[in-house]
Formats: C-alpha cells, sequence, structure tokens
C-alpha cells in the first residue's frame, strides 16, 4: 500500500511541475488521494469491523482517520473546483493554459 | 532590581515619557523636564565614589537567563564609574545645551529626546555591565541610538548616507565582538568578565585566543573609530551639535576604549594585544590630526580630531598594557602610560565638549561652519572666542589647560617605548615617540586655525546668513563650565582627580598590580623640569607656529593623495557592489516562476524528510502487524499505479480526466476493502462531481496547439517527483511500524453511543465531537462556492457588456 501511495505522490509532483494548468489542477487531485490513503494506512489497515456499533464486533477499525479523511475529501473537492473555475476563466481570458506564458514570457524554456 | 539597575534602565523608561510631555507641555520646551534625569543620575553616581576609592567594587545581580549565565550583572568599579559620571555629567551639560540650540517650535523635540535618553540607557548599561552578553546587547543599542541620532534631521541626504554609514560600520564591528565574546565564553564558561579575568592565565594558552582577541578590537576599533574605520565619524556630524558633543565626541566613541580598558586583563598578557592597540592607535593619531588639518568645515575638523585624540588614547592603553608584565609597581614605567590614557579621556571629554559646543554656537549664530566664510568674529563673540581658545590651547596641549598635563604624560609614555625590551619592539620603537611627536605638531596647527580662522582675520559679513551676535547665556553655560573644567583640572589635578577617578579606575585595568597597602598613587606635575618631554612640548610650539603661517605654501601636500584611493571611495564601493551582489544573487534563484519555487519547496520537502528519517533512525519496516494482502488489493493496487502513470502519458486532457476519475474510484473501492464505508460512499459522489466539473470545464476549450499537447520529459521534475515518492512511501512504511503513543481513538469507540446517542463513530466525530471542524469545512466550501459563483458571474455580466 505504502507503494502505491508513494507512486501517487510521484506522478502528482511530476504533474504540478508541468506547465499546463490542467495538468497541475490534475496533479493535486492525485497528491490529496495519496494524503487520504496515506492518512488511512498510517492507523493500519483491515482491522476490526468498520467503526459502525450496530455491527457490535470487538474490534473497531479507527474512526479518527476515516473522520479525518472525509473532511479532507471534501476540502479537496472545493479546492479542486475552485482551481478548476479558476483555470477556466485564466484560459478564457488569456487563451492559455500554460503558467509561463500567463507571466508574460514565452513558454519554451 | 537594586537601585543600581534601575538608575542604569532610568533614562530608558524615562524616554517613554517624553512623547507625553512633548504633546502635553507644547508651551515648556521639553528638554526642562529631561534635564533633572541626569542631574539626579550624576548625583548617585557621585556617591559611589567613596566607595571605589576604597578600591571596593558595587555588585548587583538581576537574573535574566540563568540557565545560559547571562544576567543582568551590574558592576560599579573606578572604571564604570569614570564612564558613568562622564555620561551622566556631559548629558546633562548637552541636554542643558540642547534646550537653546533646538528650536521648540520647529523641531521634532520628543524623537530627539527619546533618542537621546536611549542612548544614555544604553551607554550607562554598557560600562556598567559584567555580564559580556549584557553589554552587548546594549553596545548594538548606542549604535542604534547613534543612527538615530545622525538621522535626526532625516529629510537631508547627507544625513542619511552618515546614518547608515555610522551604523553599517558599528554593528560589523559589534557582530565580531559578538564572535569574541562567545569565543571567550568557550575557553571560560563564562560570561562575566570579573570570572574571565580571574581565568585569564588559562586563556592565553588556548587556540581561540588570538581570534578572541582580533574579534574584540575589532569592535573596539570600529567603536573608536580607529584607522581604517574612522571614516563613518566624520559623516557622523550631519548630527544636530549637541549630539556631536555628546555622542561622537565624549562618550559613543569612547565606548571602544572603554572595551580595550575593561579587557586588557585578559588580553594584554599576550605581545599581540600591546602591538594591535598601540600601532593601530598610534597612526589613527598621525592620521586623524594629518587629515583634520585640511578641512575646511569646523565640525570636519572636530571630528578628525577627535579620531586623532582617540587614537591617542587607544595608543597609550596598548602601551599601559606592557605593565601587566611586572609584578609590582616598584620601577614600574608603564603604568604611567594607563594613567595618561584615563587622565586624558577625561580631559578630552571637557574640551572637546566644549569645543562643540562653540562650534554649534557658531554654526547656530552666524548660519555656516565654514572656515572660509567665517573670520572676525572676535568683536561679536568676545565669550564664545574665550571658550574656543580654551579648548583648542587645551588641545593643542599648552599651559595653562589640562590638555598639557595629558600630553606631556603621553609623551612620557611614548619616550618609554623605546625602553621595551620585550615583544620585539626595540626596532620599531623609535617610530612611537616619533610618530607621536609629529602628529601633535598637526593638533597644534589644526587648533589655531579653529580658533584664529574663525574669530581673527577679516570679517566677511557678505558670506554670512545671519548677523552674528553673542549667543543667549543659556547656551553658554554649558561650555563655559566644561572650560572652567579645563583651567581648573589644570590646577588641582590630584587632589580633584588622582584618588577619586583615576587610581580606582586604574585598579579597574591593571588589577593584578594593585597592592592591599598603597594601591596606585597617582600624583600629576604641571612642572617637572627640562626633561626630554618638554622640549618636545616645545618643539610643538614651535614648528607649529611655523607651519600654522607658512600653511597656504605646502596645503598642497592633500592634493598628492588620489581621491579615488580614499577609503570612503572604497567604504562607497563596498556597499554599491554588496547591494548589487545581493540583488543579482536573489534574482538567481527568485525569479518568478511558480514552478521554480514548487521545485525548491519538493527538494526542501525531501531533504528535510529523508534527512530527518535517517537521522532520528525513525526509518525501520516492521512486517509484523501487516494486514494480509488479498486478491483484491492487488487487482486495486494494479489499477491505481496503472492509472495514475498513464496519465503522465496521456495524449489529450479527456484522457487524463478519466484516468484521474479511474483513480478516484479505486481509491473509493479501496475504501470499501479497508472497513470504511463512509469514506466510499463520499469519495463516489465527489469523484462523480468533480469528473464532471472537469468535463464541463474543459468541454468548450478549444484543441490547444500540437506541440503543447506533447508531454516533454524533464530529468529535474522527474528526480524531483522520484524523491517525493520515495520519501512519501518510507515515510507511510515507518509511520506504519512506529508506534510511539497509543491512539486516542478508543476514546470515541467508547463514548460514542453514551455521550452522542449515535451509532456511526465516523458520523458522530464528524458532527458532535469535532463539530467545529466540520462547521469550518462548511465554511470553506462555502468561500469557495462563491469565488467560483463570483467568477461565472463576472463573465456573464462582460458577455451583456459586449
Amino acid at each position: 500500500m505504502s507503494i502505491v501511495i508513494g507512486i501517487l505522490f510521484m506522478v502528482a509532483t511530476y504533474l504540478m511541475l508541468s506547465k499546463s494548468l490542467l495538468r497541475i489542477i490534475v496533479g493535486t487531485g492525485l497528491l490529496s488521494h495519496g494524503a487520504h490513503l496515506l492518512l488511512l494506512t498510517m492507523s493500519g489497515l483491515k482491522r476490526g469491523a468498520p467503526p459502525l456499533l450496530g455491527e457490535n464486533a470487538e474490534n473497531y477499525a479507527d474512526p479518527l482517520p476515516q473522520a479525518l479523511i472525509l473532511t479532507a475529501i471534501v476540502i479537496s473537492f472545493g479546492v479542486t473546483a475552485f482551481f478548476l473555475v479558476l483555470a477556466y476563466r485564466a484560459y478564457k481570458e488569456l487563451g492559455t493554459d500554460n503558467i509561463e506564458q500567463m507571466r508574460g514570457t514565452k513558454g519554451n524554456e | 532590581m537594586s537601585l543600581l539597575h534601575l538608575a542604569i534602565v532610568a533614562p530608558l523608561i524615562f524616554a517613554i515619557l517624553v512623547p507625553f510631555f512633548y504633546k502635553g507641555f507644547r508651551r515648556i520646551h521639553t528638554g526642562w523636564f529631561i534635564l533633572p534625569l541626569p542631574i539626579l543620575l550624576f548625583v548617585y553616581f557621585f556617591s559611589f565614589i567613596s566607595t571605589t576609592k576604597s578600591k571596593e567594587v558595587v555588585m548587583k545581580t538581576l537574573d535574566w537567563i540563568p540557565s545560559l549565565g547571562i544576567n543582568f550583572t551590574a558592576k560599579v568599579d573606578g572604571l564604570g564609574l569614570l564612564f558613568a559620571l562622564l555620561i551622566t555629567g556631559i548629558g546633562a551639560l548637552v541636554i542643558l545645551y540642547s534646550i537653546y540650540y533646538l528650536s521648540k517650535d520647529k523641531e521634532k523635540l520628543h524623537n530627539f529626546y527619546v533618542y537621546l535618553l536611549l542612548f544614555m540607557g544604553a551607554m550607562l548599561g554598557v560600562v556598567l555591565s559584567d555580564n559580556l552578553i549584557v553589554m552587548y546587547a546594549f553596545w548594538e543599542l548606542t549604535s542604534f541610538s547613534s543612527f538615530l541620532l545622525i538621522g535626526y534631521w532625516y529629510h537631508r541626504e547627507k544625513s542619511r548616507y552618515g546614518a547608515q554609514k555610522s551604523m553599517l560600520i558599528t554593528v560589523f564591528g559589534g557582530l565580531s565582538m559578538l564572535g569574541g565574546i562567545i569565543l571567550l565564553y568557550l575557553m571560560t564558561g563564562s560570561f562575566s568578565i570579573t570570572e574571565i579575568i580571574t581565568q585569564a592565565d588559562v586563556i592565553v594558552t588556548s587556540p581561540l585566543f588570538i581570534p578572541a582577541l582580533i574579534c574584540v578590537l575589532l569592535g573596539a576599533f570600529t567603536k573608536s573609530a580607529q584607522f581604517p574605520f574612522h571614516i563613518w565619524l566624520p559623516d557622523a556630524m550631519e548630527a544636530p551639535t549637541p549630539v556631536s558633543a555628546y555622542l561622537h565626541s565624549a562618550t559613543m566613541v569612547k565606548a571602544g576604549i572603554y572595551l580595550v580598558a575593561r579587557l586588557t586583563p585578559v588580553f594584554a598578557v599576550d605581545g599581540l594585544w600591546l602591538w594591535l592597540v598601540a600601532s593601530f592607535g598610534i597612526f589613527t593619531l598621525f592620521w586623524g590630526s594629518f587629515s583634520a588639518v585640511k578641512q575646511t568645515d569646523l565640525k570636519g575638523i572636530l571630528a578628525f580630531s577627535t579620531v586623532s585624540q582617540l587614537g591617542l588614547i587607544m595608543s597609550l592603553l596598548g602601551v599601559g598594557a606592557a605593565s601587566l608584565h611586572y609584578d609590582g609597581l616598584d620601577d614600574n614605567i608603564y603604568v604611567v602610560a594607563t594613567t595618561a590614557a584615563i587622565f586624558h579621556l577625561i580631559n578630552h571629554a571637557t574640551f572637546k565638549g566644549s569645543l562643540f559646543m562653540v562650534v554649534g554656537i557658531i554654526d547656530h549664530e552666524t548660519g555656516t561652519r565654514d572656515i572660509r566664510k567665517l573670520g572676525g568674529l572676535l568683536n561679536f563673540m568676545p565669550i564664545t572666542f574665550t571658550l574656543a581658545m580654551i579648548g583648542a590651547f587645551s588641545m593643542a596641549g599648552l599651559p595653562p589647560f589640562n590638555g598639557f598635563l595629558s600630553k606631556e604624560m603621553f609623551f612620557t609614555g611614548m619616550l618609554r617605548v623605546l625602553e621595551m625590551d620585550f615583544f620585539s619592539f626595540d626596532s620599531f620603537a623609535i617610530l612611537f615617540p616619533i610618530l607621536a611627536w609629529v602628529a601633535s605638531v598637526f593638533t597644534f596647527i589644526y587648533s589655531m586655525i579653529l580658533v584664529f580662522k574663525t574669530f581673527t582675520g577679516k570679517y566677511q559679513p557678505e558670506k554670512l546668513e545671519k548677523k552674528p551676535h553673542e549667543a543667549p547665556l543659556g547656551m553658554l553655560i554649558s561650555p563655559i563650565i566644561l572650560a572652567s573644567l579645563v583651567i581648573i583640572i589644570f590646577f588641582f589635578p590630584n587632589s580633584l582627580l588622582s584618588d577619586n577617578l583615576i587610581s580606582p579606575a586604574l585598579a579597574s585595568i591593571l588589577p593584578s598590580l594593585v597592592t592591599e597597602e598603597t594601591g596606585f598613587m597617582v600624583h600629576i606635575y604641571q612642572w617637572h623640569g627640562f626633561n626630554p618631554e618638554l622640549f618636545m612640548t616645545l618643539g610643538v610650539i614651535a614648528v607649529g607656529i611655523l607651519l600654522y603661517l607658512t600653511l597656504p605654501k605646502w596645503r598642497r601636500v592633500y592634493d598628492l593623495f588620489p581621491e579615488k584611493l580614499t577609503l570612503n571611495r572604497f567604504y562607497d564601493g563596498a556597499v554599491e557592489r554588496a547591494q548589487t551582489g545581493s540583488f543579482k544573487f536573489t534574482k538567481s534563484f527568485m525569479n518568478g516562476s511558480i514552478r521554480s519555487y514548487l521545485v525548491y519547496i519538493f527538494t526542501f520537502f525531501i531533504v528535510i524528510l529523508a534527512t530527518s528519517l535517517f537521522y532520528k533512525n525513525a526509518l525501520k519496516v516492521d512486517t509484523s502487524e501487516l494486514a494480509t494482502i488479498g486478491i483484491y488489493e492487488v487487482l486495486l493496487a494494479l489499477l491505481i499505479v496503472i492509472a495514475a502513470v498513464s496519465i503522465l502519458f496521456a495524449k489529450t486532457r479527456l484522457s487524463q480526466i478519466i484516468l484521474l476519475g479511474a483513480v478516484g474510484y479505486t481509491v473509493s473501492l479501496f475504501y470499501v476493502l479497508f472497513r470504511a464505508p463512509d469514506l466510499a460512499l463520499t469519495q463516489l459522489v465527489i469523484e462523480t462531481v468533480s469528473v464532471a466539473l472537469f468535463l464541463v470545464c474543459f468541454y468548450h476549450l478549444p484543441k490547444l496547439r500540437k506541440e503543447e499537447n506533447r508531454v516533454r520529459f524533464k530529468l529535474t521534475n522527474a528526480v524531483v517527483s522520484v524523491g517525493v515518492g520515495i520519501v512519501v512511501t518510507l515515510i507511510a512504511l515507518s509511520a506504519h511500524s512506529n508506534k510511539f503513543f497509543s491512539s486516542i481513538s478508543q476514546y470515541y469507540i467508547e463514548n460514542t453511543y453514551e455521550k452522542a446517542a449515535g451509532k456511526n463513530m465516523v458520523n458522530v466525530i464528524l458532527v458532535d465531537f469535532r463539530g467545529f471542524d466540520t462547521l469550518f469545512e462548511i465554511a470553506v466550501l462555502a468561500i469557495a462556492a462563491l469565488g467560483i459563483f463570483g467568477m461565472i458571474k463576472l463573465r456573464l455580466a462582460r458577455r451583456e457588456e459586449e
């Protein structure tokens, strides 16, 4: 699982370092997935029943990271949506989604 | 907190009140409120004289940071007391003088007096602290207040320049002094000067001794304007004249001398100290007096003369340090140099203080300080002329003024260098009396210029801005007091100063020579027969008069020095280069590209996390508690990896978005496997919405040009990304394997039903236990929604306009 998270982070970083706005946003999306899984993994996986008292189990999975992740998912959605619309507007106004060109310099390094 | 501490910080506390006085009583000059304070302090410190006279030391400690050995230890001994009396005494006179010098209607008096009190408190702190760190703090505070006071008329270009220059040079010295202090601490394990002195024998063998010595001397030399750091002092003359009289002649510039005197017992064991202090001092003496002659600004002359007089005292202290190589006082011929240093310190404060005030009066009453415009003022300002004459003749070393006495002792000290037979002094020793004599000739010349070019000669009313007249009485009081001291000290040096001030101060500088019974018997003679010193003085007068009269003929000498090679040029160039250099340096990595910054952030992330992982030995992989890996997990993991990696190589935006969606859905499946049904549900919903949003947003966008679609491989980015991936993997593994404390989750598991009456723990945590979190989460979403709404609305509005 840790390796999966590592790969997610790797790809996300690479994407965020690219020039296209869309790829950056996709990168942040992947990064948040990675972070969520990291949180979940840290608490240990697959121990006990789902954290519902109705299950009447001996052991429950740790509910705290799940609560945190739930918050994080929603927040990351909000951020992604905001980014998206921002990128869209920027594209509409400036006609490019290349952040180098947005600075007014030439995009080809 | 004892009364002594209170006395030191009293000016600082009092400074807080100044603005209220200024605001509340606009019609009364603010200076009148300030004046009582230094007088009170002077009287207070005066009461210590009987204590220090019997070679006792008053120590009061106030704990500050005891764990680091940093305490505010106030120590009153002979040397500290001498300086404290100078600071408060001259301070009182200067404030009295400033009341008449600075107009209460035009000047921002509250600023001026706040800075001045700040300086006074800081300076008292410097001379009365036994702890080196506390002393350093006060030391820098004096630099700051000096900066503020030089830049008091900040609308003038030259004031700002002078203020910056003094700040840069003195703070540079201060920092190197801090280095020296820390080195001393490393050697002795103490910041207390008293303790360090007791360990002087140990220190001298340490390899850190020489670096510490040089660092401390740098601090002292920059503060006391020794060559080649003297260049800030002439520019500091842009300050109001009371400030020049106070900071830049009587007190602050003597802080370096104080430091040298104070640490003489520590460092003087080594010949290098003697060499450096004495030779820098004597050269500064010569260079300062030589440069003073070519100045045309009265304050410029005084500035260079201060530089040279400081050099004189410094060289005396250097030579006097040789006396520590004797065990007792008998046949110790170098004590006289140290005695002369202290004596001249007092004399210099009196005559230079009065001279500065006289120049201030001339400036105030005529509107100029340029000696080429001045002349013939004798008839208009007889009292000022008398004062100037007393001060200048004392500076030139003529009887019956106190300068004569210390000058004679100075010659004695320098002549005795010839007899010095250690530290390989013999070959260069002859330079000391020669330089001393030459410098005295120049001192004589500029003293004469100061008096006679200003007060005699042709009166040139057309060049003056105002019609000159005698200064008001209030302005004359302070210089009159100082000038009368000049004369009084000449006639009664022994009864006034020897036992009360000089001998206790000597005991602080040369503690190893103090004996219980005798102490230092300081005796100053007005007349000691026809000896070499007297002939030297006679020679100075004769040659000085000759050269003064022929000044126009040899003035050309100064043109021989090329303008480009002066130290000021060097300083200006260095400052400018430092500015452009640091600008270029910053520009080289702050290039304004967000991507570069991201690279820095990620690189930093990798380096910090990886090093701390290894350094803390946190890296460990514990497989014992790993969950079993089933076929589903393997499949899903593969799916995520494939999807994620193929995003990198996806050609079109559409496929990128779809692949991102695939990753998201797989993650939600993972949540199902990992016993997190709520997460899985949320993730599913969110993923669907965001993929839809992605598609909506980018569906309409026109096709990008082909070449921008191509994914170009970038090595740096790839390396950074792989690094981040590896570090995160390691952290995930280690986090899984290291458990330092038990999770607080058990609390939630136990209390969910009882306290919140809910059965879904995750939900209960979100809406109940951590309700505020969720509230703010909603707020964040609302803000994002508002932002999105705003952006879309903006577009609609734009369209309607079109």
